[in-house]
């Protein structure tokens, strides 16, 4: 049953990649009129809008593109770059490994608040600390990131000199120097998911702390941080673990806005200049790995669900 | 005539035992909703400000002042003024005309058309179902912000594309809800009571299903014109969105970006203004929310 569960899982992410592939060809395609005039400009060269056509294979049947686009994609060429003229994977990889250090930072950063900050907060509901956190948490929910990221390098910048305000440094270069420079942009996206998770770990704790058993584990005398850590955590951590999943998209989402703000160079950023260079090819290829990368974070957390609680069965 | 006074005597010294319907059961639960009430006022303000604005704000919010620029708050400038020597005040003032406007169109087509998406998935086949869903899926697996900038870079620049970028990218949410609440009501009573007396698939979905389902998407329009504006404020400080010289907070950050240290208030108050009108979204859909669905109310 269970081998059943994961094989239907891993064909339906691979069915949603297909369809993921068949969006980001399409980003080109649902350009209005002539995407090679408007990659080019109004004033270009006949022979130039022609030359264009012709390497993005626009000339040919649709799907006739699509499958010579999506053959290409499976072994790893996504085309070339409009602006610089090579091969876009190799830039998007060199782009992939900053991406995944600031995302990855960005959700310790939400975990190391939410969870102390979540769990606290249901073990005392309408406490000073639950107010506190519940205020705070709607603040950092509201918040644009681009504007915190804004005000944070204004005051720990600009004004204290503490740290750099944007760049990056290879981690294998200077360590010290790639800790100083994801420090802010780490704070900027983890501050928004953990408003998001502390509000949810605290509803899913909250969720549990009611149940039968919890009232059993305090009658039979158990301290309660084992009722907390050992029986009501382990059963909320279903619903924390799908909330993570979740905000593993949105944080990507964040990563994006942060990665514009710091100058950090990862593939948010190389997507938005690639919007900005109508360079497509460039834009498709980031589009699609950050979209893949969402769709198997996707399977893991559903994965998941079996190591944590093993009474699951799937049909 | 004596029997009427005292039938009015009755009804004073009873309970109210009118009969009340679900809709201003949850107005009442609303208006007693603290949170929600102070999102509600902050968004009154704001939709007077997105209406009246040119008619209300102090300066024309493209005169320029040379002798004024980068001025902090005063009595004159109450948020001081940026580069340009223009009233920020002014230009923050009619930014609530942006941000609303795509808030709610962006909202509108996505809940329009998400929500009719999940009724037929819901309440069709499961081929259709499935159709429909993984689409969906396909949708949800791309980051808000990125699918958003990928669809105007198909559509290209303005404040028009933006408003369906950030529709398409809502619509999988308000599918998912609206499919989830008809599988939870499709085999009720009064479904199966409306089809026993002869109603068509159109007349089940639209006046007997729908009106059971529209709880969620309420609360869920609400939490979304949070995020659209948020989204609407993110393309337009990336350039994508509105384009100048119309006044919007995502660009009124973006364009006063280099100036901040010059003058803090610049970057300060469209800031705030997005902060607080978002806020004011997620307050409103949490009383909606608690006032909708006592169940869940914590």
């Amino acid at each position: 049953m269970n081998v059943r569960y994961i094989l239907q899982r891993l064909v339906l992410a691979l069915l949603v990649i297909w369809g993921v592939t068949f969006v980001v060809f399409m980003i080109v395609h649902l350009v209005p009129g002539d995407p090679a005039r408007v990659i080019l400009g109004a004033y270009a060269p006949e022979e130039s809008v022609a030359a264009i056509r012709e390497r993005l294979g626009l000339n040919r049947p649709f799907l006739e593109q699509y499958g010579s686009w999506l053959g290409n994609a499976l072994q790893g060429n996504l085309g070339t770059s409009l602006i610089t003229s090579q091969a876009v994977s190799p830039q998007l990889l060199a782009r992939l490994g900053p991406t995944i250090e600031l995302a990855v930072a960005s959700l310790l950063i939400g975990l190391a608040i939410a969870f102390p900050v979540g769990i606290l907060s249901a073990v005392r509901p309408g406490s000073k600390l639950d107010l506190l956190a519940s205020v705070l948490s709607q603040v950092g929910i509201s918040v644009p990131s681009f504007w915190m990221g804004i005000l944070l390098v204004l005051l720990f910048s600009l004004t204290l000199g503490w740290l750099p305000p944007s760049g990056y440094t290879p981690l294998g270069e200077d360590a010290g120097d790639w800790l100083a420079h994801l420090i802010l942009p780490a704070i900027t996206a983890g501050i928004v998911s953990a408003s998001v998770m502390t509000r949810f770990i605290r509803s899913a704790m909250l969720d549990v702390l009611y149940a039968n058993y919890i009232q059993t584990a305090r009658a039979k005398g158990l301290p309660e941080s084992v009722v907390i850590n050992k029986h009501a955590l382990r059963n909320a951590m279903i619903s924390i673990v799908t909330i993570i999943g979740l905000q593993t998209t949105a944080l990507l989402s964040g990563v994006v806005i942060v990665e514009v703000v710091f100058g950090w160079p990862g593939l948010g950023r190389l997507a938005l200049d690639a919007v900005l260079d109508r360079d497509y090819p460039m834009l498709q290829g980031a589009v699609l790995i950050i979209a893949i990368m969402v769709t198997l974070v996707n399977v893991t957390v559903d994965l998941m669900y079996f190591f944590l609680d093993p009474r699951i069965e799937y049909a | 005539m004596a029997d009427t006074t005292i039938s009015k005597l009755n009804v004073k010294h009873a309970p109210d035992m009118r009969s009340r319907g679900l809709w201003s059961d949850a107005f009442r639960r609303l208006l007693r909703h603290r949170l929600g009430m102070v999102g509600a006022l902050i968004l009154v303000v704001t939709v007077i400000l997105a209406l009246f604005g040119p008619s209300l704000i102090p300066y024309d919010t493209s005169a320029m002042d040379f002798n004024a620029r980068f001025a902090p708050p005063t009595v004159q400038h109450i948020f001081g003024t940026d580069d340009f020597g223009r009233d920020t005040f002014s230009r923050v003032a009619l930014g609530a005309r942006v941000s609303l406007q795509v808030g709610v169109i962006s909202v509108g087509l996505a809940a329009t058309v998400g929500t009719l998406l999940g009724m037929l998935a819901g309440y069709g086949n499961r081929l259709l179902d499935e159709l429909i869903m993984r689409s969906m899926d396909v949708l949800y697996a791309f980051p808000a912000i990125l699918l958003a900038i990928a669809i105007m870079a198909a559509l290209g620049k303005g404040v028009g594309n933006a408003m369906i970028a950030i529709g398409v990218v809502y619509i999988p949410i308000f599918a998912r809800i609206a499919r989830g609440s008809v599988l939870s009501v499709r085999n009720e009573e009064f479904v199966q009571a409306a089809h026993a007396l002869g109603a068509g698939h159109g007349r089940i979905l639209f006046r007997h299903i729908f009106p059971n389902i529209l709880s969620p998407i309420i609360v869920e329009t609400s939490l979304s014109l949070a995020f659209a504006i948020l989204a609407e404020a993110a393309l337009s400080f990336f350039g994508l969105g509105t384009q100048p010289p119309d006044p919007s907070w995502g660009r009124m950050l973006s364009e006063g970006r280099g100036y901040f240290r010059q003058s803090v208030w610049m970057g300060i108050f469209p800031g705030l203004a997005i902060m607080v009108t978002v806020m004011a979204f997620n307050f409103l859909g949490d009383g909606l929310r608690d006032a909708l669905d006592p169940r869940l109310r914590r």
